[in-house]
This record gives C-alpha cells, sequence and structure tokens, in this order.
C-alpha cells in the first residue's frame, strides 16, 4: 500500500517523537512509583517549561539547548515547591485529592499563560531550525535528531541517579517501603518533594530539545497529558525500562496514525490504545500480571 | 419529621422559589443569571449522582453532554424531527453512551484515577470523531434554525429556558433525595465507601454503579440538549471539550458531594464568582479558568466536604478536637516502656 520511501521517514520521525514522550513520560512514571500520584499537571508543566524556553530565547536570545541547565533546574524548583507547599498538604491521604488538586493546577497553569500569552501558537526560530539530515531515503529535521540523542541521555542520566547514587537509594527505598524508610532516617517529605522536582525537571529538558521543532501554546499540554499517561501505563506503571520503550511505540504509532488516517483522526490511535490498555491489560504489556 | 419527607419539602420550596422568580423577574439580564445558575446546577447534579453518591471520578462528563447536544441536534437538523420528540432520543442517547462505557469501565474493574482518566480518553475520542467524521458537520460545528416558538423548544426570553431547566433540576433532586432514602441509594453508597465490604453484603457493585452512571449520563445529556436549544450551536470543542467536564465536577466538589444540596449550591457560588470577575477584571481570556482552578484546589485543601459541610464541619469540629487530643495521649505514652 505504502512503499519503504514513505513509510521509512514516517518511522523515523515516530522514533524521535518517541524519544521526547518518552523522556516526558520518564518524568511522570518517576512520580508515580514513588508518590503513587497520578500527575495531572504534567502536560501543563511541560507547556510551561516550553513557555519558560520560548522566553529564553525571544527575550534573552539564549539558544535553546543553552538553556538546557537553567531550565532543568527551574523546573526542579518550581516542582519541589509545588510538591511540598501544595499538593502535599491538599492530599490529605486520599488519591481523588491528588487527582483534583492537580487537575486545578493544570487548569490554573493553562489559563495563566493564555492570560500571559494569549491563545496564539508561538514557535521560535534558530540557526538549525531548517536544517535536515539525509539518513536513507529520509530527510530528517536536525533538532530532531537532536531531541532524540538528547533525550536518550537525559533518560540515561535519570537512570543513574536513580540506581547509583545515594539520592536514588532514598528514592527507591521510600517508593517501595515509606514506613521502612522513615525509620531508617529517611525524610519521607523531602524525598516526596525531590521526586516531584525530579519529575518536572525531566519536563525542563524535554521542552529544550522540543521547542526547536515544535510549538507551543496554552493548550498544547492537554494534548500530552494523555499521551504520556498512554506510555506510563503501556510501559507498567512504574517502570522506567517500560517508560522508554512505551515511548517509542506510541511514537511511531502516532506517525504511522498520522499517515494512514490523516492529522485530526490519526491521533484516535492514541487513546484507543490507552483505553485498551487500561481495560485488557492494566498491568502493562511488559509487566507482570498484579 | 423523617428524612424523606424533608427533602420532599425542601425541593417543593425550591421549585416554587425558582419559578416564583422566573415569573417576577422582568429584566433579561436577571432571568438569564437565573438559567446559566440552573444549567450549572444540572451539569454538576448529574455528575453528583456518579461521582458523589457511587465515588467513581469522572473527567470526561463532556462526553454525555456532548452526546446529547449533538443528537438533540442531528435529530433536528438531518432528521427533520421536532425538538420535544428530539429531547428524549438526546438524554437517551447520553444515557446509553454511560451505559457502554460504564460497561466496559466497570467490567474490567476501573476505578480511582484510572476511571477518571478512561473517561477523560472517551471524551477525547468522541471529540476527534466529531472532528472527523461528515454528519456532525466537522470543526465548523451545526447550527439549529432559529424558529422561537414553544412548539419548537426555542424561546424568545430566557424565562422558557429557566422553566425547562427547572423541570430538569428538579427531576435531578428528586432522584438525588430517593438515592439518599431508597434501598439502591444506600448499596450505592455503600460500593463508594468500601466495594469489597458492599460486595460480601451481597450488593452487585457493577450493577448499582452502571445504573449511576445511566443516570449521571442521562442528566448531562440533557444538559447538552438544552445548551443546543438555548444557543442554536454546537462544535466538537464546546461539546467534548475539558471546560464542560471540568464545570461539571467543581460544582459539585466545591457545593459537596454525595449531599443533596451541595450541587445547587456549589454552581451557585461559582457562577456567581463568575459574574463578579467578569465585572471585576472584563472579558480577560481565561481570568475565570485561574480562578475556577484556584477555588477546587483550595477547596480540595481546606474544605473537602464543600459548602453544605461547613455547617457539619463546624459541629464536628469539637468533638475532633477531643477525639485529636485523647489520640494525642495515646501516642504519646506508646512509646514509653
Amino acid at each position: 500500500m505504502f512503499d519503504f520511501s514513505i513509510l521509512f521517514p514516517s518511522l523515523l520521525n515516530g522514533l524521535t517523537t518517541g524519544a521526547v514522550y518518552a523522556l516526558v513520560a520518564l518524568g511522570l512514571t518517576l512520580i508515580y512509583g514513588v508518590l503513587h500520584i497520578i500527575n495531572f499537571a504534567h502536560g501543563a508543566a511541560l507547556m510551561l517549561a516550553l513557555y519558560g524556553v520560548y522566553v529564553l530565547r525571544t527575550r534573552f536570545g539564549i539558544d535553546p539547548y543553552l538553556a538546557l541547565p537553567v531550565m532543568v533546574a527551574g523546573m526542579f524548583v518550581f516542582g519541589y515547591a509545588l510538591q511540598r507547599v501544595v499538593i502535599n498538604r491538599a492530599s490529605h491521604g486520599k488519591d481523588e485529592n491528588i487527582l483534583l488538586v492537580t487537575l486545578g493546577l493544570s487548569i490554573v497553569m493553562e489559563n495563566a499563560a493564555l492570560l500571559v500569552f494569549k491563545s496564539d501558537t508561538r514557535s521560535i526560530e534558530t540557526p538549525y531550525t531548517l536544517t535536515t539530515v539525509a539518513i536513507g531515503p529520509a530527510m530528517i529535521a536536525l533538532p530532531k535528531i537532536v531531541a532524540f540523542f538528547g533525550s536518550l541521555v537525559v533518560a540515561g542520566v535519570l537512570l543513574w541517579v536513580v540506581q547509583r547514587t545515594d539520592l536514588g537509594r532514598a528514592i527507591r527505598a521510600v517508593a517501595k517501603e515509606k514506613q521502612g524508610a522513615r525509620l531508617m532516617g529517611i525524610d519521607v517529605a523531602h524525598v516526596y518533594a525531590l521526586s516531584y522536582g525530579i519529575g518536572l525537571a525531566c519536563l525542563g529538558a524535554a521542552a529544550c530539545f522540543l521547542l526547536p521543532a515544535f510549538y507551543v501554546n496554552p493548550q498544547v499540554g492537554s494534548g500530552f497529558v494523555l499521551v504520556s499517561f498512554t506510555i506510563v501505563v503501556l510501559g507498567g506503571m512504574g517502570s522506567f525500562a517500560g517508560a522508554l520503550l512505551g515511548g517509542f511505540l506510541v511514537g511511531i504509532v502516532e506517525s504511522l496514525g498520522g499517515l494512514f488516517l490523516g492529522d485530526s483522526l490519526g491521533q484516535v490511535g492514541i487513546y484507543l490504545i490507552f483505553i485498551a490498555v487500561l481495560l485488557f491489560r492494566p498491568q502493562g504489556l511488559f509487566g507482570d500480571r498484579v | 419529621m423523617s428524612g424523606a419527607r424533608a427533602d420532599a419539602l425542601g425541593i417543593a420550596a425550591f421549585v416554587l422559589v425558582v419559578a416564583c422568580a422566573a415569573f417576577a423577574l422582568g429584566s433579561n439580564v436577571a432571568l438569564t443569571f437565573v438559567m446559566m445558575a440552573l444549567y450549572a446546577t444540572l451539569m454538576a447534579q448529574a455528575w453528583n449522582l456518579l461521582g458523589g453518591f457511587g465515588g467513581q471520578f469522572s473527567f470526561g462528563h463532556a462526553l454525555f453532554f456532548g452526546t446529547g447536544a449533538y443528537v438533540q441536534a442531528i435529530a433536528q437538523v438531518s432528521g427533520g424531527i421536532n425538538a420535544w420528540a428530539a429531547l428524549p432520543l438526546a438524554v437517551g442517547a447520553a444515557g446509553v453512551v454511560g451505559l457502554l462505557i460504564g460497561a466496559l469501565a466497570f467490567r474490567y474493574g476501573l476505578k480511582g484515577s484510572y476511571f477518571a482518566l478512561v473517561t477523560l480518553a472517551f471524551a477525547e475520542v468522541f471529540r476527534i470523531l466529531a472532528l472527523s467524521l461528515g454528519f456532525t458537520g466537522g470543526g465548523v460545528g451545526m447550527m439549529l434554525p432559529l424558529r422561537a416558538s414553544a412548539t419548537n423548544l426555542q424561546f424568545a426570553s430566557p424565562r422558557g429556558y429557566v422553566l425547562m431547566l427547572l423541570g430538569f433540576v428538579t427531576l435531578a433532586l428528586a432522584v438525588t433525595a430517593w438515592l439518599r432514602h431508597s434501598r439502591f441509594g444506600a448499596s450505592l453508597q455503600a460500593v463508594r465507601d468500601n466495594e469489597d465490604a458492599a460486595r460480601a453484603l451481597g450488593i452487585a457493585p457493577f450493577r448499582v454503579k452502571l445504573i449511576a452512571t445511566v443516570l449521571s449520563g442521562a442528566f448531562m445529556g440533557a444538559a447538552g440538549a438544552f445548551y443546543v436549544q438555548a444557543f442554536q450551536y454546537i462544535d466538537p470543542a464546546i461539546a467534548f471539550g475539558a471546560t464542560t467536564s471540568v464545570e461539571a465536577l467543581l460544582g459539585a466538589i466545591v457545593g459537596g458531594m454525595g449531599t443533596l444540596w451541595g450541587p445547587v449550591l456549589g454552581a451557585l457560588a461559582l457562577h456567581a464568582l463568575a459574574e463578579l470577575t467578569r465585572n471585576l477584571f472584563g472579558a480577560l481570556p481565561g481570568i475565570n479558568m485561574v480562578i475556577y482552578g484556584s477555588v477546587l484546589v483550595l477547596i480540595v485543601m481546606f474544605m473537602p466536604r464543600g459548602i453544605a459541610g461547613l455547617g457539619v464541619a463546624l459541629r464536628w469540629t469539637r468533638r475532633d478536637c477531643l477525639g485529636g487530643a485523647r489520640e494525642h495521649d495515646r501516642e504519646r505514652t506508646k512509646g514509653q516502656p
């Protein structure tokens, strides 16, 4: 039906998008795995990070890739404070409350952005925006290739932090056994806020990789909410490797869905996968049966 | 006086007051305020049936709203059916969608956050379908020809719509009161509080939750049908967008979930707040939703029982303080050898 020269670029495009999706989903997975909460504000936080990159570029002339340390640090602090001051206090120990609070936060963030930036869709211009690289029969935009490898590097750093550092050990201890961790002298509230901060820091990095080949408007995050939940559920809630694989899978499905069904209907594929996985395989594609 | 009779009297008083207001108020501004407040009330009540009494938090109630709205519009525009005849179709279709979604979600044991996400995903699927399929008019939306007469369920003055909404709201109040005092309502609340315990008592959680979803969806569909009749227009973003879903759950949560008058109070308070911000800040885009979102966070933080829970909370404070002190003493002595 379609020959290789059309399918191949579409596949590559899916892979590069998928890498960024994976990065976004890694943050969500970390937050879910440690705090056991569904961070509904994840998409809105990504949108804020995208605006951050946008403002840094247009106001201060900072290249998106050079803005990475600033954005990662900024989003980390934002996340830490948000968790400690708002989310933690509002939970009252109930999952539904956290879902509602993060929903409220996402509404506030989205509409605050609407107030400040209006509803226009904006993008940035960089010297390399239009540069493309030929891979076989495919022409891929340079920013997408940078996004692909950059996302993998950030994911690697995150895995290293969680697996090999004391901070990571504390995080895993809290995720597994909160009371036990507390008895070992770990400040659980601090680790919660740290994890949430790291989760949002992933978004800061993702925004830097995303914006040169993407756009930002106040609603851009809502598309990412369900996509990243799909990935997290697909990969088995709380699994890092699963989130990475899930990210690539969803990126490819979206790209191929767009190719076969057209851009607007192609989006349905992701939501249908999400619903199907939640219904029939809630433990994820790679998880064990619970 | 029994609780059921008190509820019935309260509902009768409510109907009387609103009906009197509908005929006493002369200005269209005041009537429009009442109309929009009742519209918000109806959505909050619909959400409350499932979310408040059933404990199933839907983030995608626009799904039912949009279904009702589109069926109401398509039946008239493409089907040539009279608006009054279209109304039961719209309400019924929304109920059927509730049945299908509920059957899928509850059959596979989705609850809590997962139920919320799945309803949201279904609303998105419907939005994209409405955008892409031909018979919905796509992104342009559907326009209802303007023919103001009671036989067409279109009214020149908001008064007609106030009475139409009052009918639905009264029905929703009656159903809510029935949930408070009937065996079925008790089963539903038992499932909400502890599904396993309820099952052990012989309640079938699947059936109970499913009925609640159908009722909730049907009332939300009625709100959608009203929207089409009152504004003669619908498009995918209005029908299935997140704003409608948020408005429905917000009214119930702010007012007090699982209560009879909570959604009424919550919708009224939110609507008054919206009017106030419009007067203070003008028509700044987004300001309303910023305030709505903040209210949601603050309510969950400080008033998890909503406005209707305030009276209860005051009564409980004293007992809580005493209980808390005793708990503290026990905690302190426990560590000592």
